[in-house]
């Protein structure tokens, strides 16, 4: 494993690491305040339960989070010399933007989980308030950093003279922020909202139908529901850009070796980098020009437009894009069987099936999406502008510390897996009496 | 008078939410240490109320770090890839420190049952305690480094011997140092949330602190004069000696108050003496970044970046302040063991 090689698995690794914990902590203290603020009209006991259930289980997310993207902020540094000192104060501008939703979020979290019982109930609900907006704050204003990134606007005048460049334009006039600000946000929301579909239709599998457990998943459907048709919406804006921003990362995602008139979109099918082929895939003549161009006879730039240094890994960024569509796609239908099941009055076990199977879903997307965005954007750092092996430490022997990571977070996410059992198994909800 | 320049703000800034992290953060590391060292009949005891006052506050105070490294990278991008480089090691151990520190934490406060002495629970806090014991001497380790001209640029490229700049006598007395600090800081504070028996054995271990603190003070200068003789001719400053020798009084006699058992008065006097030890030694550090090759003024980023930072700043603060400031009156602003217990948080228990 060369050095470069380790540093960005360890960068890969570490990110999709707390990738997990930072879409809980954009979609789970919604649940929580959605929950309490029904207690509070309804008076329904079970809306306080799972108010409090999550925020026990957010406690433990949330720490995680605060940690692993601690280390995060570490390891741009330590990883990415190059990087931080070529744009570290071009995208610091976001981050101190972040810092402060960060503290917002730590603040109201110390708030809330400890709150309880301190607080008058109303003011306790509010404390609430504000986590929910940080988080999704927080990640937009994070990917505002990757969008400059892949698209690294006015970046020719901080080349030019660095002491001109006005950076917050620079980032958050970035035209491609808001769209990816908004598919990766709303993805979050996916995530978290069907990771407790899992947990809960598992536990009605197994027989235990309660009032509490109902709530919860409809509370979590419905939101689930909103992000899941979102997705296809905004991800289609995310593939206009990247035609627009990144043609040869499109090229890559589609397996689209040659430049073509009325190129056509591949479903599944895997490609041959040699022979600039793609084995069986299903093909819809004319769907990519038109997907991302808007016609069916648009020209679709292809790989062999530039060298072949200048690929990304072309199986891996395929891949993970068929995956995230199909998850996407799958999501959209389970949600609506949902809904039909609400409206037959029956959640069948083939339906609860499909929902335990949602969380993963959506979590595999959420992964994948990240990879096709990072891996395609490949070999480079900043797109077009500094290369990723430019910008690595020269520091040596970083398999080590990479290997050292991995059994790091293999050890938390353990321990977290098994504590969220336990804070489950504790709830009375799930003993059934 | 001198009008600062953007660099100069934003590295005063950089001060500020240093010692901010110092104060709080530093304290809360404090409070792993005794928790790793909670012993006798109350230990138990001990370690709750540490864990009762962290709760609520850790993650804000944690947050002083991050703000840090972004403002590092964010207003003085060449110095920070140099710090980076010239420190990689003891930074990944510190990041080791602060996931350890931070998850046992959590996991301990949130999710393991099965009472304080059931095995897990105690790997937890042994985890916990340990992290919080070697983070602040790594901390302290580093900053040594900076300031002593360990880690050079020479043609462009970072030199530093990998143990050398970091592994120094001076740099570890220095972390010492830090560590007792943060110990002596936590133990004063932990003193105002407890009571009777409790607080009387808090007391008792910031007096120990308290001596270890001035101790190793008197030890880092001698060593300070050898390894890093730029910095110590520096704490003669005008601007820098003042508040040392001021930074050390106040710790003297904050130590009185907690002997003399005005708890409240040493409260304020140990913080007031760690805003005067960093001061002095940023004002000795003054005007480097990373002495003696990287200078303020010299790897600032751009000014409108500079510019940038200072503006937000206002903005941030209008959020900031009146958070924190609900933050510490809702769980700070009276012992909560006096009059009502502090109502145990609503942890559902397994009926088994
Ligand atoms: C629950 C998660 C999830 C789901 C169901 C989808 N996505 Fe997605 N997608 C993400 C989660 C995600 C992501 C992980 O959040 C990414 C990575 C970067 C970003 O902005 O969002 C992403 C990136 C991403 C990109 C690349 C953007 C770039 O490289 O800049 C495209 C083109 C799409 N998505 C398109 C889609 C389409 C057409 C979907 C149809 C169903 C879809 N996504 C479902
Ligand atoms: C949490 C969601 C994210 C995931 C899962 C993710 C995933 C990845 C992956 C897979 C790589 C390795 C690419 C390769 O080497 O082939 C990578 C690299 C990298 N990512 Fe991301 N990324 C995420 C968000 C971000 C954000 C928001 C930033 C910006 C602050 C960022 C900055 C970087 C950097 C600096 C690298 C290393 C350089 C490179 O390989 O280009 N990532 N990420
Ligand atoms: C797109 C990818 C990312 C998203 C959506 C995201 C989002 C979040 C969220 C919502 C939190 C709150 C904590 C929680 O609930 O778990 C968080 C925490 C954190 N993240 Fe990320 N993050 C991303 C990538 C990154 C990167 C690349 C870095 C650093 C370079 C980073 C640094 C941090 C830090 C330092 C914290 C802790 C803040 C605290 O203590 O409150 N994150 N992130």
């Amino acid at each position: 494993m060369t050095n470069l090689l380790a540093a960005r698995d360890q960068m890969a690794f570490t990110l999709g690491f707390h990738m997990i914990f930072a879409a809980f902590g954009v979609g789970f203290p919604l649940l929580m305040v959605v929950s309490e603020g029904l207690y509070l009209r309804t008076r329904q006991e079970h809306y306080l339960k799972l108010a409090k259930a999550w925020g026990q289980a957010n406690a433990v997310l949330f720490g995680i989070g605060a940690v692993s993207g601690t280390a995060l902020s570490f390891e741009l540094g330590l990883l990415w010399p190059g990087f931080m000192r070529f744009a570290g104060s071009t995208i610091g501008t976001g981050f101190v933007a972040e810092g402060f939703a960060f503290f917002v979020e730590a603040i109201f979290i110390g708030l809330y989980l400890y709150g309880w019982g301190r607080l008058s109930p109303l003011a306790h609900w509010l404390t609430g308030i504000p986590i929910a907006i940080a988080g999704p704050a927080s990640a937009a204003l994070i990917v505002g950093v990757d969008a400059w990134m892949q698209h690294p606007n006015g970046i020719a005048t901080l080349l030019r003279d660095p002491s001109a460049a006005a950076t917050g334009p620079m980032l958050f006039l970035n035209p491609h922020w808001p769209i990816m600000a908004l598919h990766a946000t709303v993805a979050c929301y996916a995530a978290t909202a069907f990771a407790i579909a899992t947990i809960y239709a598992w536990g009605m599998l197994k027989g235990r139908r309660d009032a509490v457990r109902r709530a919860a998943l409809h509370l979590a459907l419905m939101l689930g529901t909103a992000a899941a048709i979102a997705m296809p919406l905004t991800g289609d804006l995310s593939g206009k850009a990247v035609a627009r921003y990144q043609p040869v990362k499109l090229a890559a995602m589609e397996s689209q070796f040659t430049t073509q008139k009325g190129a056509p979109l591949r479903i599944g099918g895997w490609p041959d980098t040699k022979a600039r082929t793609v084995a069986g895939a299903l093909e819809i003549p004319g769907g990519l020009s038109w997907l991302a161009y808007g016609s069916a006879g648009a020209t679709v730039r292809g790989l062999s437009s530039v060298p072949t240094s200048l690929w990304p890994d072309i199986p891996i960024t395929h891949v993970s894009f068929q995956l995230m569509v199909g998850s996407g796609t799958a999501l959209v239908l389970i949600a609506l069987w949902y809904w039909l099941g609400v409206r037959r009055r029956s959640l069948g076990r083939g339906l609860l099936w499909a929902l335990v199977l949602s969380g993963p879903l959506a979590f595999l997307a959420l992964e994948t999406g990240w990879v096709v965005t990072e891996v395609g954007r490949q070999p480079w750092i900043v797109y077009g502008v500094q290369r990723t092996a430019d910008a690595v430490t020269p520091i040596q022997g970083l398999p080590v510390y990479f290997l050292a990571f991995v059994a790091l977070y293999a050890l938390l996410g353990t321990t977290v897996v098994w504590l969220l059992r336990r804070v489950e198994h504790g709830l009375p909800l799930v003993r059934v009496a | 008078m001198i009008t600062p320049t953007p660099a100069d703000a934003a590295a005063i800034l950089a001060l500020l939410v240093l010692t901010a992290y110092a104060l709080f953060g530093g304290a809360d590391f404090g409070g792993g240490v005794w928790d790793l060292l909670a012993s006798g009949p109350r230990a138990q005891g001990q370690r709750s109320a540490i864990s009762r006052a962290m709760g609520p506050v850790w993650e804000a105070n944690h947050v002083w770090l991050i703000f840090l490294l972004v403002l590092l990278f964010t207003a003085f991008p060449s110095a920070f890839a140099v710090v980076v480089i010239g420190l990689f090691l003891p930074l990944h151990l510190v990041l080791l420190g602060v996931i350890l520190r931070g998850a046992s934490f959590v996991f301990r406060a949130h999710g393991a049952q099965g009472g304080p002495r059931a095995p897990l629970q105690r790997t937890f806090g042994a985890a916990f305690g340990a992290a919080s014991a070697v983070t602040p001497i790594l901390l302290g380790a580093a900053l040594a480094a900076i300031s002593g001209g360990g880690i050079r640029v020479v043609g462009g490229a970072v030199s530093a011997p990998p143990l050398a700049s970091w592994f120094t006598p001076f740099a570890v007395a220095t972390g010492l140092l830090t560590l007792a600090l943060s110990s002596y800081l936590a133990a004063a504070y932990l003193t105002i949330e407890t009571q009777g028996s409790l607080q009387e054995d808090f007391r008792r271990r910031a007096i120990a602190a308290g001596i270890g603190l001035v101790v190793l003070a008197v030890l880092d200068l001698p060593l300070m004069a050898r390894d890093a003789p730029r910095l110590f001719d520096h704490l003669l400053r005008p601007a820098a000696a003042p508040l040392l020798v001021g930074g050390f009084l106040l710790a003297l006699w904050s130590l009185a108050a907690v002997y003399r058992q005005s708890y409240p008065v040493a409260r304020a006097l140990s913080a007031l003496s760690g805003i005067a030890l960093l001061w002095g030694w940023g004002f000795a550090q003054w005007p480097y970044v990373v002495y003696p090759d990287l200078a303020v003024s010299t790897a600032a980023a751009p000014r409108p970046a500079l510019l940038q930072i200072l503006y937000t700043l206002p903005v941030g603060a209008l959020l900031l302040v009146p958070s924190l400031y609900l933050l510490f009156h809702v769980f700070k602003g009276r012992n909560p063991a006096e009059g009502r217990p502090p109502r145990p948080r609503p942890r559902p228990r397994p009926a088994r």
